[in-house]
């Protein structure tokens, strides 16, 4: 094959539009929130901090901020240890029923977020959940459970059991020899299924529009609210801080993953 | 075993099972069993013309997000290292980044004085704005793009196992390259593709965001028939059976896919 034919030509430019257009909306969200006109020209007629001073100032951002760290953070405390339990279960058991049990937990992934949501916005209606920080929380600790299982599931498979088995055969029990042994090898998959959980409960949206409310609304909320309306460049700055955080947190993920593989 | 599991699996009870199961319920039962939602979403044009229009942007957005993303996938199993983790790390960050961002991002570029209408009056090519968004194009645009990542991973995973001895195999016994990609590669990519086109059509079918924010009001895609059912009306009941003839659709589809390739290695991608 030559390397400059024609039909090659095509293809990888062909490839690389696909990618810019992947890419190119991540991208424009930050000049436009230096931008120092309320209107998204581009390229922005001069830069300023103007938007991220706004965002910063304004007290009901503020707060939406601090409700969406401590949702996403009280996410990953709850969901992580009952999703290693979960896979740790799932990986040792040769139960039948554990592969239905396996389906279960993956529901959230299958169920379309908008019945999901009003599903649970019809029982938190009926205990008196909705628009309260415990509700928020639940919600999230569901759908963030399958990210983490997933992980640890694929975590547990490329590690040897009978690691532990000689463990407990040392005189261990079975608890200890999981945090003295197993943990230690999988932590980079528990690291992974965290992180996952934890930008999933950031930028959850369909459901929090829906069971939140009053003083704890998370930013995606408040975001959506104020884009029905209008198109405030404060949102760039947020969506931009957003961004930032999730590229961050993945890029942590894959370098623990690629330093723990073989 | 099934105890260590148990707190996991009492979430899920609690949060989707018993929610959904209401939800199912409602939607026969009000103040007697009742069959008053299901018969209006069979006989008033307003529900009807939505789950076709959702059925075929669902179909639309499949088959661009297939068009794109094969031969996206495709380079990325092809060629070195260096390049192919660049390509992948193309297409995972945008994955995970907010659809909420993402959708900013498209209504900010496709508004009437957004980059994209800008630009081209700037080249020329157009005098007046064009409406690119607030209606289906806008929506189709954003729903591809938000997406696409969902039809590339499963497509990289399949074609990254595909073994290059083959290919050369064929070309030795004298298969032209295009000749062996037609019946050696896509041939053996077709499980990818088939778990790409499931992923996205069944998430496309649920859809809430785009369609709500770069839709109009115009693009009336099912999610927001049942959003406005219990938002703005208050018909918990109708919004109910909306959701479960959605949901019905949805594992119909999995059921009929899972008979081909197991429905884990679908949703591992996610």
């Amino acid at each position: 094959m030559k390397t400059f034919s024609l039909p090659r030509i095509v293809f990888v430019v062909f490839c690389a539009l696909v990618l810019l257009y992947l890419i190119l909306p991540v991208l424009i969200i930050v000049p436009m929130s230096f931008s120092s006109t309320r209107f998204l020209t581009f390229p922005p007629p001069s830069l300023s901090l103007r938007w991220y001073q706004e965002y910063i100032g304004n007290a009901a951002w503020m707060q939406a901020t601090r409700v969406t760290f401590a949702v996403a953070a009280l996410t990953v405390l709850i969901a992580t240890p009952l999703g290693v339990a979960a896979a740790y279960a799932i990986s040792n058991s040769k139960m039948r029923i554990m592969r239905i049990v396996h389906m279960m937990l993956m529901l959230p992934l299958v169920v379309p977020i908008i019945i999901t949501a009003v599903g649970i916005f019809f029982v938190y209606a009926k205990v008196g959940l909705v628009a309260t920080m415990s509700g928020l929380v639940l919600a999230n600790v569901m759908l963030g459970l399958p990210y983490v299982i997933t992980s640890v599931v694929a975590g547990l498979q490329s590690f040897d059991p009978a690691q532990e088995m000689v463990a407990r055969s040392l005189g261990m029990n079975r608890l200890r020899s999981f945090f003295a042994v197993t943990l230690p090898q999988i932590k980079a998959s528990v690291l992974t299924g965290a992180i996952f959980a934890f930008i999933s409960a950031m930028d959850e949206t369909v459901v929090g529009l829906f069971i939140s409310g009053g003083q704890y609304q998370p930013l995606t909320k408040r975001m959506f609210t104020a884009l029905r309306d209008e198109i405030d460049p404060t949102i760039a700055a947020i969506s931009t801080l957003m961004t930032a955080a999730s590229f961050l947190l993945v890029l942590i993920a894959s370098t623990r993953q690629k330093k723990s593989g073989p | 075993m099934l105890a260590l599991a148990s707190p996991a699996l009492l979430v899920i009870l609690l949060l989707i099972v018993l929610p959904v199961g209401w939800l199912a319920w409602q939607s026969i039962y009000h103040d007697g069993f009742t069959l008053e939602n299901y018969r209006r979403i069979l006989s008033e044009a307003i529900y009807w013309r939505s789950f076709s229009l959702t059925f075929q942007i669902s179909l639309l957005v499949t088959l661009l997000a297939l068009l794109l993303g094969y031969p996206i996938a495709y380079a990325a199993s092809v060629v070195p290292k260096g390049w192919s983790v660049l390509i992948l790390a193309l297409v995972i960050l945008p994955f995970w980044t907010s659809a909420l961002v993402r959708a900013y991002a498209w209504l900010a570029l496709l508004q009437r004085t957004g980059v994209v209408n800008q630009f081209l009056q700037y080249l020329g090519i157009i005098d007046e704005p064009l409406a690119l968004v607030h209606n289906t194009f806008g929506t189709v645009v954003a729903t591809v793009h938000i997406l696409l990542p969902f039809m590339v991973l499963p497509l990289y995973a399949t074609m990254q196992k595909i073994p290059h001895d083959l290919m050369q195999a064929g070309a030795s016994l004298g298969g032209s390259p295009s000749h062996t990609f037609w019946r050696i590669f896509l041939p053996l990519s077709l499980p990818g593709v088939l778990a790409g086109t499931t992923l996205v059509f069944v998430l496309c079918l649920g859809f809430y965001i785009t369609p709500e924010l770069l839709g109009g009001g115009r693009t009336v895609m099912v999610s927001l028939l049942v959003s406005r059912n219990v938002e703005l009306y208050d018909q918990w009941g109708a919004a109910s059976a909306v959701g479960v003839v959605l949901l019905v659709s949805v594992l119909v589809i999995f059921l009929i896919v899972g008979r081909f390739i197991p429905l884990d290695r679908i949703l591992g991608q996610k």
